[in-house]
């Protein structure tokens, strides 16, 4: 039993790492024979296949930067209430807890429907950055909330009951104590959402569309990254090279994004053992 | 801190949802095969009339017509020859595309008649045997329901999309080319241009020749190839203004290098 | 005075916070409202010719979508087959074989599969899994296909989720265990894993919901052909690869036929949600 279970745990363990080299290897070979720093701050042209994808990183970014400004506080608050008023509101709480597991499940090709339908068309905001950021922000909103929760959740008791022994209210114990404890965790969410956002295509296709070019506001249309990619190797012909480096490009800012995490996390974990 | 950092997110907000110099924005949406295309042609456009800026979104043929028609776009990009009930609409032909029928490298059958072709795809010949190839299985490869190249390969061959016994379904041109040059017993059909370029950079495939002509743009240029179709742009109202100039802009002799490098044939 | 004002500001950010706190159910809400009242017209045109019909060729009006409802639940249950033993091994071996220097990296490995977009899991499946499968029977993109790929996207979920659950429990009985001369083995299969039973169907549901709605893959490996499935080497097209396949090209009733699609994946998920939630209170009640 001790040698089966060792052996398949290796065994998994050797054939995850063997297939993500393989695939990995494959964008990094690919891309890396042709790399340069100007793809990252050149226009792209001919549809992609020629030039670089600058315009695409700032698309992404400001679809990251709408998701992360309604996320943060929608989410820091949704967290709070879950965490500070269980007791007061266990009804709505059951609620809302409910349609966050539904949401976290709801296919990412239904929040592209759903964004499409309500933010482009409804609230006419059209094809735009606006349209994906919010269909984001929707669409991570679960991820977010619960690690911001479980944070909240390893507040020691005392630090509740201590302020309000002293006679501060609610408000300045959520606004002096939880709050700042709950950072890391803020970030922590930010981060991991961000790093779900990057992945994703489906729902921004219906959502911040198609268009190449620099956006000049948020109401205009943009492309993200995993858009570029899926667009070059299914649509442009001769646009392998490209959908490579784009790809390698996400694939390294996944990584400092993961890594980030784990940067976070440890700092912090090393700060609260002082405290 | 707090007031400040919210003071800079709604400062930062307003700033950034409005665009600081007003510019007439023409929309234009329509088929994927057109798009990348005409996405160039936009930015060169715009680069000499900086008034001007030009959005191009995808999604077929047939949305390039019902948007014109909302008044969602104020172009359309149609990759076929208008329909009988879209006569009313105005279209601007700038460049003609094939359709090729495409199979692996190494297969060793090098020309189809329509009849053999209505054949395989009605699935009464499913093995290369029978063709003079080798004894393999025919993998069909169908592309999915709106596309105009579908509609223009099923129009021409008389087929119903129901008749055809297909074991692959694709979306886009490239998926296409993946599709088959990485699977030796298929055959599929897709955009002569984006074939032919892929072929030429040594992608394994083969553009069969069809009713004795060859695959080739040269073929479509001379109007010998029979599969083609026109690739048009259209518009509700008759052109005027802007929209009038990047029109005449596309079908002028300033835009042919860019339309020769997606591989089409400009009308001009 | 001072007391008032205090209770007041309570007040308002009570307030504040559950107002907010409900805009997660507002979006549920308006998520199915807007799916439904896009569907609507093709339900009220087309109604049971959604399951009789005799294939999916929305121009010659035809909508079965039976073929595809089978094609995602097919594919999804069989990644989860593969993914979780995958996966439950995975987090075995990075919490209890890796050694210190090997366990890090390793957890980097999985999160940089849970991070990889889709896009690029297709695109190798495409360009070389499909291949491969090909000449075992063509035509290749197949069910197999797309479980394969589907595992390699999905068991993530699982080691992560049941690593987060191994850390807290292992610490306490672990060494305990150890020092009573039990293996390492013995302390896994009778210990840790009976006493997580709960989390890691937790994790198992969670899995699935995914594959369930994963999109840009299938549609790159799966062969998109809408018929029942006779053997996992038949081509699929699942609801998620139908949408995206289509809805850009679609108008007038095919398009609400394809939001009708997405209602269906929507409630699929919600079937699913709730089955588990009826599993959990059932465990949680013998217990």
């Amino acid at each position: 039993m001790e040698r089966m279970t060792k052996f398949l745990a290796w065994l998994s363990a050797g054939i995850l790492l063997l297939i993500l080299v393989l695939m990995v290897q494959d964008i990094f070979v690919n891309s890396l024979r042709h790399f340069d720093f100007s793809f990252l701050s050149q226009d792209p042209l001919s549809g992609g296949r020629k030039g670089g994808i600058f315009p695409i990183i700032i698309s992404t970014l400001l679809i990251l930067g709408v998701c992360m400004i309604v996320i943060v506080p929608m989410g820091l608050g949704t967290a709070l209430f879950l965490s500070e008023y269980s007791d007061e509101h266990p009804k709505v709480v059951h609620i809302v807890r409910k349609a966050l597991e539904i949401l976290s499940g709801v296919p990412s090709i239904v929040f592209g429907l759903f964004g499409n339908a309500l933010f482009c068309v409804f609230l006419g905001f059209g094809f735009s950055i606006w349209s994906g950021g919010l269909t984001l922000a929707i669409m991570s909103m679960p991820l977010f909330i619960r690690t911001v929760e479980e944070g909240i959740r390893t507040i020691p008791k005392n630090y509740r009951l201590v302020p309000l022994s002293l006679g501060l209210g609610r408000t300045t114990t959520i606004r002096s104590i939880i709050i700042p404890y709950a950072l890391p965790f803020v970030i922590v969410g930010g981060v991991l959402s961000i790093g779900r956002s990057l992945a994703e295509t489906a729902a921004l296709i219906f959502t911040s569309g198609y268009v190449d070019r620099m956006p000049e506001s948020l109401s205009d249309s943009g492309r993200a990254l995993s858009i570029h990619i899926y667009d070059l190797t299914m649509n442009v012909p001769g646009g392998d090279t490209n959908a490579y480096k784009t790809a390698m490009v996400l694939i390294v800012l996944i990584f400092i994004t993961n890594g980030l995490f784990t940067i976070v996390l440890k700092t912090w974990y090393k700060k609260r053992i002082i405290l | 801190m707090i007031k400040f950092t919210i003071f800079i997110f709604v400062f930062a907000l307003v700033t950034l949802s409005f665009p600081l110099n007003a510019k007439e924005t023409i929309v234009i949406t329509g088929s994927s095969t057109i798009a990348p295309t005409l996405l160039d042609l936009a930015k060169l456009y715009e680069a000499k009339n900086k008034g001007v800026r030009i959005d191009v979104q995808t999604g077929g043929s047939s949305r390039g017509v019902a948007d014109v028609r909302k008044d969602l776009a104020k172009i359309g990009m149609v990759s076929r020859a208008l329909k009988a009930d879209e006569k009313d609409l105005h279209a601007f032909t700038f460049a003609t595309d094939g359709i090729a029928i495409i199979v692996h490298k190494t297969n060793s059958v090098s020309e189809l008649t329509k009849e053999q072709i209505v054949d395989i795809y009605k699935g009464s010949i499913t093995n290369w045997k029978v063709l003079g190839g080798a004894d393999q299985k025919i993998v069909v490869v169908n592309k999915a329901e709106g596309r105009s190249t579908l509609e223009l390969f099923i129009g021409f061959f008389g087929l119903k999309n129901s008749q055809i016994k297909a074991d692959i379904v694709i979306g886009d041109n490239e998926q296409g080319i993946k599709t088959v040059s990485t699977n030796k017993n298929s055959i599929g059909y897709v955009s002569i241009g984006t074939a032919e370029y892929n072929a030429s950079v040594g992608v394994p495939l083969k553009l069969l020749n069809f009713q004795g002509k060859s695959a080739k743009v040269e073929n479509i240029k001379n109007g010998t190839y029979p599969l083609t179709r026109e690739l048009n742009l259209i518009t509700k109202l008759k052109p005027s203004g802007s929209i009038e100039g990047f029109i005449k802009f596309v079908l002028s002799p300033e835009s042919t290098h860019v339309i020769k490098d997606h591989f089409f044939v400009p009308a001009y | 005075m001072y007391q008032l004002t205090k209770k007041n500001k309570d007040f308002i950010l009570e307030s504040v916070l559950t107002i907010n706190g409900l805009f997660s159910a507002i979006a549920v809400g308006l998520i199915f409202i807007f799916v439904t009242r896009e569907s609507l017209p093709a339900i009220h045109l087309k109604g049971w010719a959604f399951f009789i019909d005799k294939s999916w060729y929305p121009l010659e009006g035809q909508f079965n979508v039976l073929p595809m409802i089978a094609g995602t639940i097919f594919v999804s249950l069989g990644a989860l087959i593969l993914a979780s033993p995958l996966g439950l091994f995975s987090a075995i071996f990075i919490s209890f074989y890796a050694h210190g220097s090997l366990a890090w990296p390793f957890r980097r490995v999985v999160e940089l599969y849970a991070g990889l977009p889709s896009v690029i899991f297709g695109f190798w499946g495409l360009m070389k899994l499909v291949p491969m499968l090909n000449e075992i029977r063509p035509p290749g993109q197949s069910l197999l296909a797309g479980i394969l790929i589907l595992a390699l996207m999905i068991f993530p979920i699982i080691t992560l989720n049941l690593m987060a659950n191994f850390r807290p429990s292992s610490k306490k009985y672990y060494r305990v265990a150890l020092s009573l001369g039990m293996r390492k083995s013995t302390y896994i299969w009778s210990i840790l894993l009976p006493s997580l039973k709960q989390q890691i169907v937790g994790a198992m549901i969670l899995a699935l919901g995914r594959a369930m709605g994963e999109t840009m893959a299938v549609l790159m490996v799966c062969g998109n052909i809408v018929k029942m499935p006779t053997s996992i080497f038949d081509p699929i097209r699942t609801l998620t690869a139908n949408i995206a396949l289509e809805m850009a090209y679609a108008m007038n009733e095919h398009r609400s036929a394809l939001f009708f699609t997405g209602l269906i994946l929507f409630l699929l998920i919600f079937v699913l949600i709730s089955v588990a939630d009826f599993w959990r209170r059932h465990e949680s009640w013998k217990e």
